[in-house]
């Protein structure tokens, strides 16, 4: 009984380490911020409610890191009890101190000069598991770090980065396994999302995104595509614990634009996979582009929903999806609910009952060129959504109106360089702006949409001049945050849509707000620029 | 194979000074011609930060074809040769010339030449298996160092100080703690103004806050504002363990050490 009153003394005085336990309920926490999504279900909604549409006006920064990397600091922050743990370009981690924004410690891995990232050396995250962080990293490694000195503990080589293998998001952490999935669908890669064991980095399994011979689904490629066929998997993935299954994206066929050198359906590209936690398998999937010829990666975070669905209780999976369709699926069987456009597009005129898309046959690439509605950065793309279980809305980060002249052309494979089969104009005016961001009429803007998923009709549409690569946040007091391109920090009313609060933050927001709390205090945080940003409430 | 002389090392009034001595026999890619006190090298490593280190980087490895580490250098070889490009710089590369006295030269003469570890001495000097048992045994190293995920988070992890940390100053800082503790090692006890006491290793400060890692293995953030006593401690917690272990028994703790290169 002695021994046992001590353990517990020493239990109650050791710091907390990130249990699977808390993983699971990050409800009990609000305070923390212990996964790139914000929670298994990745709505990315907040119960913190100090910051609300009445006082949000009064919102200040309070402290600034400056990044030494001038390349796009796509970081999503974690924090866990006070710590705020980052990552700057291409692999450089810090732990800040959440309350004053100075440095505990960092950690400058660098990555393989073999490294060649599509688009940007970029870094979106951790994951924390324990005591220990995990990232990705630009030259296709998975490594383990010591959460509290920044000491590197173990490192797997995931993928050759020769090849064009990269891994750029945040793990993902379920039970003791680490779950990443690689980049590389324009080098030809052959794509794949694995699990790691937490402790010592070895291999628990591997699902490969385009299957083998002898595999259900190989015949979806013509003679040997599937064997550099891409599919990617570039974001992290969603968790149902009570299913045991994993959701993930899967990225665009390769070559991107030219399908000729691919006939089939190609899967499991441009799909949503539920993969069992465990082993792999999988469970189900749903492909949202066959036959990809647009670059419609379905590399967005899936968003898991419990409600009822026409009456019925149901387990949801909505999906805003690049291709330019707003998706309601069965997330225990993959079953289509719904699909509804939510930005102008022309490659399809519609889903049909089974929600595959009927392709518009005057909008098929060709080598004279042709005008495709929404452009190949899509009508949406990685950045989070969010959904509120207060105002039952998905909050979409959308492009509207955005096209592109897409030719095809040939090309050969060879191994480690670029394999995209097309060019591409983007339609009538350039998708980045000038110095003097000069708004062209009818041109293409950006647009955080609140989507109603019972009707697949947008309840209300908050459009900016310039396009957005933020992802969105909402909270428990009705506030929903999110940037945009042209370096604003907004505040809106999550149930209007009316703007309440801004900050002209200088550089374009190519990340996803968090909010977390210290003490008494409420903080919201966004990257924008080359800066983090940390927001509270005027003392 | 050289033979580690520890009894040449006890008559000598600095155990680094004795290490150089040894050095010097092996021949190094760049030779050093002279042995160093450590209070030059002490001085060198402060002059180092402020001055070198944005280009070289902290283990002077940062410049293509120059490492430190190793000795190796493109343009010079002698200990005068690097006092004179510190002086006068190399025109033509993005080597600035420092306009520093003769004393502060050889000050950083002396921790470049010490950042050099020279190679397999140490491990021929002593047997880090049995380094490693003396680590986690009768030297009670783990109760506050940590190696690979082991041990405590209350003074540095060490699992790669065989990578940044020459034989000499690994040799010193077991010897002699005490003189041998880095800034960045401090330890740091505060009281709050509600009266709870905090210690631990600082590991960043400024003018308004601290950052440490507390007894406890916490990240602790300060406010100084906020505190009613805030003591930088000059002393370490950590023993000498001159006459406490036997030469053979710190040769081997040296070996050991040396053995410790991190994640490849």
């Amino acid at each position: 009984m002695k021994f046992l009153m001590l353990s517990l003394l020493a239990a109650a005085t050791l710091p907390a380490q990130v249990s699977n336990d808390r993983l699971l309920h990050p409800d009990r926490e609000p305070q923390n911020w212990l996964t790139y999504s914000g929670s298994y279900s990745s709505q990315r909604y907040s119960l913190l409610d100090q910051i609300t549409p009445q006082n949000v006006k009064n919102l200040e920064v309070q402290w600034v890191f400056q990044a030494r990397s001038l390349e796009k600091f796509e970081t999503t922050p974690l924090v866990v009890d006070g710590v705020m743990y980052i990552v700057e370009a291409p692999n450089h981690v810090f732990a800040l101190d959440a309350r004053t924004g100075r440095a505990f410690w960092d950690y400058d891995y660098r990555p393989s000069r073999d490294a060649r990232p599509c688009c940007g050396s970029v870094n979106r995250g951790v994951a924390i598991l324990g005591d220990t962080l995990f990232m990705g990293t630009l030259d296709a490694r998975l490594l383990a770090i010591d959460a509290k000195s920044g000491r590197p503990l173990w490192k797997t080589e995931i993928a050759d980065p020769k090849l064009g293998y990269t891994i750029t998001h945040a793990p993902l952490v379920v039970k003791n396994k680490v779950i990443v999935g690689v980049a590389g669908g324009e080098y030809g890669i052959r794509g794949f999302i694995a699990a790691y064991d937490a402790a010592t980095g070895k291999e628990a399994w591997k699902f490969y995104t385009i299957p083998g011979p002898g595999e259900a689904g190989h015949e979806s490629w013509s003679a040997d595509s599937w064997a550099h066929g891409g599919v990617p998997a570039w974001l992290s993935g969603s968790y149902d614990p009570e299913l045991n299954l994993v959701y993930w994206g899967t990225g665009n066929p390769g070559p991107d634009f030219n399908g000729d050198l691919r006939a089939g359906d190609n899967l499991y590209a441009d799909s949503a996979v539920a993969l069992d936690a465990d082993t792999g398998k999988l469970k189900w999937y749903f492909q949202f582009t066959p036959h990809d010829e647009y670059d419609y990666d379905a590399v967005q975070i899936p968003v898991l929903v419990d409600g009822t669905w026409k009456g019925t209780p149901r387990k949801m999976l909505m999906w805003a999806n690049r291709n330019g369709y707003f998706y309601v699926l069965d997330r225990a069987t993959g079953k289509f609910l719904s699909g509804a456009p939510f930005t102008k597009l022309n490659w399809s005129t519609g889903l049909d009952e089974a929600g595959r898309p009927m392709r518009n046959s005057s909008a098929e690439p060709n080598a004279q060129g042709v005008t495709i509605f929404p452009n190949l950065f899509g009508g949406t793309n990685w950045y989070s959504p969010s959904y509120s279980p207060r105002t039952h809305l998905f909050y979409i980060p959308s492009w509207q109106d955005s096209s592109m002249t897409l030719g095809k052309v040939s090309g050969d494979f060879s191994p480690g360089q670029r394999y995209m089969g097309g060019t591409i104009r983007p339609g009538g005016v350039p998708t980045k702006r000038g110095a003097e961001n000069t708004p062209v009429e009818n041109t293409n803007y950006g647009a955080i949409l609140a989507m109603d998923p019972a009707t697949g009709q947008p309840k209300w549409q908050f459009k900016m001049s310039d396009l957005t690569a933020s992802g969105v946040l909402t909270t428990a007091s009705d506030l929903l945050f999110a940037g945009g391109r042209e370096g604003y920090f907004y505040a809106l009313d999550a149930r209007t849509g009316a703007e309440l609060w801004k900050a002209p933050l200088g550089g374009s927001e190519e990340a996803a707000p968090i909010t977390y709390r210290v003490g008494d205090k409420q903080y919201v945080s966004i990257a924008a620029g080359h800066a983090l940003f940390t927001f509270a409430l005027r003392n | 194979m050289l033979v580690y002389n520890f009894a040449l090392m006890k008559r000598c009034i600095h155990a680094l000074a004795a290490i150089s001595a040894v050095a010097m026999l092996i021949a190094p890619l760049a030779a050093q011609q002279h042995t160093y006190s450590p209070a030059d090298i002490a001085a060198g490593k402060e002059l180092f930060t402020v001055q070198c280190q944005p280009c070289h980087g902290p283990n002077g490895d940062l410049v293509a074809g120059i490492d430190m580490r190793k000795g190796e250098f493109k343009r010079v070889s002698t200990d005068e040769e690097i006092s004179r490009i510190i002086l006068n710089g190399a025109p033509g590369t993005g080597m600035p010339p420092f306009s520093l006295p003769e004393a502060s030269r050889t000050a950083l003469v002396a921790y470049i030449r010490s950042l050099h570890d020279s190679g397999a001495r140490a491990t021929t000097a002593g047997d880090a298996q049995r380094g490693r048992e003396i680590f986690e045994g009768k030297g009670e190293c783990l109760n506050c160092h940590r190696v690979d995920g082991k041990g405590s988070r209350k003074g540095p992890d060490l699992s790669d100080i065989g990578a940044i940390r020459n034989t000499a100053a690994l040799e010193h800082s077991i010897l002699d703690p005490a003189d041998a503790i880095a800034p960045q090692q401090r330890m740091v006890h505060a009281v709050t103004k509600n009266g709870t006491a905090i210690n631990g290793m600082r590991l960043n400060e400024d003018t308004h806050t601290v950052q440490l890692i507390d007894e406890n293995g916490r990240l602790v953030s300060l406010v100084k504002a906020d505190l009613r006593e805030y003591t930088l401690l000059k002393t370490t917690p950590m023993p000498a363990y001159r006459g406490k272990l036997t030469p053979q028994e710190i040769g081997d703790l040296v070996s050991y050490l040396t053995s410790l290169k991190g994640l490849p």
